[in-house]
């Protein structure tokens, strides 16, 4: 079929390619780009395993045509970390309070997450709940989620730099509120 | 889970698009958010041999007030509707229904127009503006018309739009006065799709009887439904007098194609639709007595 090129600004990097009109966002972030921290789970709309930042809001990357994407600012889930691997905050959360079990719907996950906490850094228990509402997880329950984005939240100081933390600590029902 | 290949089109204007549109014929879909086109293409429920993307089409773009309504271009994502100050202040009943649009992350992509278009009944933006008599402007070929909510939704997932036909904006009337609004749905789980559920607005004139009322129902039938009935009973009287659950019956009363599913029978959506619209009667009152 036709190809199209489009070119596309993935974590800062820009890559061009000829695509099919039908190739989702997802699929050239997995393959084009050879990200494959974005993941598929259901490749259509529900799980939100495959959420990216398109030009800095999250979306299904599975519900988006990579054409529909020309121009844009991507940002995956390999963006996250610093570029000496040390985990951003959420994640380093999600590890500390036990917020992931087989990893698979994670990084979906952990994107939403950086992005709602960047939009609501002092979010409620029903905020939080409201912004988990679009990714699906199948071990964990949901509660160790919870309480990561809880954590991440107070992890972050007021300047937006973040404070070191005990990394082994099981995060407590209600943890300090940042002084 | 991969759509079919097709044909991808992305005109510059709403013109081109119609222009695309009228060319392509039947075999041709228009392409907004893709927040319920492209699930039906992953799975394969639709083929098409071209998309049109209208989603960057500067035209079908903004919120705006203009005489005596609100214009929303077709391409205006939820998000951007979710985040309007003019939407929240203008049309309260289209920013509080918004947040019950799936999730942040479809918000984000799904638009406006795309919601209108598609027309699936459970959906908050057809019944809202069914509610509220919105007026939906649509560009062919042939020209621009403009087609009454009461006049668009033909069917289940259908409207009266012509297969080469756009549709670029929509106009919410604005109400003034002593005014309250609210939605109420009972969903499963936080964005699904609503078993039942009700939009309101109320206006009370400065004696506390009813002026007008506009109450859209939502998943219960093959379109989305306006109980005219109750709206009927509701206006003139004083509000203190009028008994929300049974203007919540009354709602319901007249439906005939309420529709049975694995979350139960039409008895039971019936029945949630009638409490849906009377916490939605209750709340709305409450907010246009305290105006």
């Amino acid at each position: 079929m036709h190809e199209v090129p489009v070119e596309i600004v993935v974590n800062g990097r820009a890559h061009r390619a000829e695509v099919e009109p039908r190739l989702t966002l997802a699929d050239f972030l997995r393959e084009r780009c050879g990200l494959t921290g974005t993941h598929l789970g259901c490749e259509h709309g529900v799980c939100g395993a495959c959420t990216v930042l398109v030009d800095g809001q999250p979306v299904r990357s599975c519900l988006q045509f990579a054409v529909q994407a020309r121009g844009a600012e991507v940002t995956t889930v390999e963006a996250l970390a610093a570029p000496d691997g040390e985990l951003s905050p959420v994640q380093a959360a999600f590890r500390d309070a036990h917020g992931l079990q087989c990893g698979f719907c994670t990084p979906g996950f952990v994107v939403t997450v950086t992005a709602f906490l960047r939009d609501h850094p002092d979010p409620s228990d029903a905020e939080i709940r409201d912004a988990l509402s679009g990714n699906l997880c199948r071990c964990t329950g949901y509660q160790g989620i919870v309480a990561a984005v809880r954590l991440a939240a107070t992890s972050v100081d007021v300047s937006g730099r973040l404070p070191t933390r005990n990394v082994h600590g099981m995060v407590s029902p209600a943890p300090p509120p940042p002084s | 889970m991969k759509p079919a290949p097709f044909q991808y089109h992305a005109p510059g204007t709403a013109d081109e698009a119609a222009a695309a549109l009228a060319e392509l014929g039947d075999e041709a879909k228009v392409l907004a958010g893709g927040q319920s086109l492209v699930p039906l293409l992953a799975l394969r429920l639709a083929v098409f041999d071209h998309l049109v993307d209208v989603g960057r089409i500067a035209g079908l773009q903004g919120i705006e007030r203009r005489d005596g309504h609100l214009w929303v271009g077709a391409a205006t994502t939820e998000a951007a509707v979710e985040r309007s100050a003019e939407a929240a202040d203008a049309v309260p009943l289209l920013a509080r229904s918004t947040p019950f649009i799936g999730h942040t992350q479809i918000r984000n992509r799904g638009t406006v127009g795309g919601s209108l278009a598609h027309a699936d009944p459970a959906a908050e933006y057809p019944a809202v503006a069914l509610a509220l008599d919105a007026e939906l402007e649509v560009l062919s070929v042939r020209g621009p018309r403009t087609i009454a909510a009461a006049d668009y939704f033909t069917g289940l997932w259908t409207t009266a739009m012509a297969p080469d036909e756009l549709l670029v904006g929509a106009r919410f009337p604005v109400w003034s006065g002593r005014c309250g609004w609210a939605v109420e749905e009972l969903a499963r789980r936080h964005g699904d799709y609503a078993i039942a559920g009700a939009v309101v607005g109320v206006e009370l004139g400065d004696d506390d009887r009813v002026r007008r009322a506009a109450i859209g129902l939502i998943g219960l039938g093959s379109t989305p439904e306006r109980a005219a009935a109750a709206e009927a009973e509701a206006a003139g009287r004083p509000v203190g007098e009028i008994d929300a659950a049974a203007l919540g019956q009354a709602a319901v009363a007249g439906l005939d194609a309420v529709p049975a599913d694995l979350n139960g029978p039409a008895a039971y959506r019936r029945r949630v639709g009638a409490t849906m619209v009377s916490r939605a009667w209750a709340t709305a009152c409450e907010e246009a007595r305290r105006a």
